[in-house]
């Protein structure tokens, strides 16, 4: 059996568990898939049992009320226990992150992190990103089952996820958790301020990363954004320096847009860049290194100094 | 308070990869390396926790002989003294691997907080500080914004997806993981590089431990899509780029 771990904040889905149901489906090879909804979430379990799969397996339970890292651990570890899968995929949410490898050390199994596509077979192979993705690695888990592997936001499409002709069984599993196991107390999320900036209403974007070297070269990015109609945005590491404010940041820990274009100025394209940018119609990079892993995601590519590029860029758009 | 931090040394960003003759790993005789930057914002965080709340910082380090550079630079920004688990496999093990290793040279020491940065710019598990947490049988929270200490416990504020945040509180012992941004890197001082000579690393042997991953096969990515590149002078380039936008994708006027 392959187990899928749905993830759902107060009855709303989080989307990319249809893209972890695509990639369940594709690893299965006529095993049967489970998919397990943590929480009391009545309308999430309706919408996924519209999905080609064996079972839906619900866990009401209060250590899965409110999200903490250890009462997931339990709750799904005694679910994991009583079900007995072969693989467990999960989404690579910040959630799962924070739980995944404490519940996979615990149970003393493999996990693979970050997983972009899986190759079938007796041993499958999952592929991930290593070195900045500047290098990829196709690997196999050791050891007992299960093993543990969560899919990367937008590697697999939520809308290639097949649904079944009539709707899957929904089961009622009953877990226990010891309260005293969970150490942690979690408060409501909030948001830092109300976002000013609404990157993903952008039509055009011109982004930059560490390549922008210096603070007092972001006016010459502007400068640009200013002659292409552009909203201004960057990579993480512009905004940790504070040289522009955290709510331009483009990626999974800021906004993710999709403008018809995105003009990336310095940036190397690290997973966690691509994920929030790389639903763009129109994406062209201008980087010095030939290598840098935005140019697996580019439509247009300038190798080159982007101090000379983006000036003589500025006046041939005044033309 | 005394706080353990776990570090990793990895290739610099400007490291071109090169891989060995089995294509499973990367020629290392070829790296530089440095500083883990996630690891080095945990340090900052730790180094910050004791100007305030006294105590000391050990920093943790598993890997080859190598990695006694980055040791010696946390010690030189401030750390009080440092643990090097080496062992030649530790350069490429996974992060269970790593997480033994340091949870078997950690244990006896009765840390009341331990960081380590939210992921490697290597490998990428961002595993490593949640395993070990469990190892050592302490609460965890990861990609930590900011670090309150209050007593005996701790109060923090973790990273949500989209600019969400999170209250998070436990007690004391427990591990984070910190995010990248969390405060402002210091560098080493001269006066820091000197001190940091006479500070006690304690070399430790890692016990066995069993690897659960097997790069069977590392590469340089495929391509998603064909990217037409754009030659000539920096002139020729915006040029043809500003045709290119205008006449063909017309995403301008």
């Amino acid at each position: 059996m392959i187990l899928v771990i749905a993830e759902q904040h107060g009855d709303k889905l989080n989307r990319a568990t249809w893209e972890t149901i695509a990639a369940a489906q594709q690893l299965a090879a006529g095993q049967p898939i489970a998919v397990v909804v943590p929480g009391a979430a009545p309308t999430v379990a309706a919408d996924l049992a519209t999905a080609q799969v064996a079972e839906l397996i619900t866990i009401d339970h209060p250590a899965l009320a409110a999200y903490t890292a250890d009462g997931f651990t339990a709750a799904l570890h005694a679910a994991i226990e009583q079900l007995s899968p072969a693989c467990v995929l999960l989404p690579h949410t910040y959630q799962t992150r924070d739980f995944a490898p404490k519940l996979a050390a615990r149970m003393n199994r493999a996990i693979v992190t970050d997983v972009t596509a899986i190759k079938p077979g007796e041993k499958p192979r999952f592929v991930r990103p290593m070195f900045q993705g500047k290098l990829t690695a196709d690997v196999v888990l050791q050891g007992p089952a299960p093993h543990f592997a969560t899919i990367q936001i937008g590697a697999y499409r939520a809308d290639k996820a097949a649904r079944g002709t009539s709707p899957a069984a929904v089961r009622a599993l009953t877990v226990q958790v010891d309260p005293a196991a969970i150490r942690q107390q979690a408060e409501p999320p909030f948001q830092e301020a109300r976002q000013a900036v609404d990157l993903s209403q952008a039509e055009r974007i011109v982004s930059v990363g560490r390549g922008i070297k210096e603070q007092s070269n972001i006016a010459l990015a502007q400068q640009l954004a200013d002659a292409l109609s552009a909203e201004l945005a960057a990579s993480r590491p512009i905004c940790d320096a504070g040289w522009l404010p955290m709510e331009r940041q483009v990626g999974s820990s800021g906004q993710t847009v999709a403008p018809k274009l995105y003009l990336a100025l310095g940036i190397s394209g690290a997973i966690q860049h691509l994920v929030g940018m790389k639903g763009s119609s129109t994406i062209v990079a201008i980087n010095k290194d030939p290598d840098a892993p935005i140019f697996e995601v580019a439509d247009y590519g300038i190798v080159g100094d982007l101090f000379e590029i983006v000036p003589a860029m500025i006046a041939a758009l005044k033309n | 308070m005394r706080i353990a931090v776990c570090i990793k040394q990895v290739p610099t960003r400007d490291w071109q990869p090169k891989l060995n003759e089995s294509r499973t790993w990367i020629r290392e005789q070829d790296a530089s390396f440095e500083m883990n930057e996630p690891d080095q914002y945990a340090l900052e965080e730790s180094l910050r926790l004791k100007e305030k709340h006294g105590g000391e910082v050990v920093v943790c380090s598993a890997g080859p002989a190598r990695v006694s550079q980055v040791i010696r630079e946390a010690l030189a920004r401030g750390a009080d003294r440092a643990i090097h688990v080496e062992d030649d496999g530790l350069g490429s093990a996974d992060a269970f691997v790593v997480a033994d290793a340091l949870a078997s040279a950690m244990k006896d020491e009765q840390f009341d907080l331990i960081l380590t940065g939210l992921q490697s710019d290597d490998q990428g598990f961002a595993q490593t500080g949640v395993i070990l947490a469990e190892r050592l049988g302490l609460p965890h929270a990861t990609i930590i914004m900011d670090v309150q200490v209050e007593s005996s416990r701790l109060r923090v504020k973790r990273e949500l997806e989209g600019g969400w945040f999170q209250w998070i509180s436990m007690p004391l012992p427990s591990v984070l993981t910190i995010q990248s941004g969390i405060n402002q890197l210091r560098y080493a001082t001269l006066k820091g590089i000197m001190a940091a000579k006479k500070r006690e690393i304690r070399k430790v042997t890692p016990a066995t431990s069993e690897a659960r991953q097997q790069i069977v096969s590392l590469y340089v990515p495929e391509k998603a899509k064909k990217t037409r590149i754009i030659s000539g002078s920096a002139g020729e380039a915006a040029r043809e780029l500003g045709r290119v936008l205008r006449e063909e994708v017309r995403v301008i006027q």
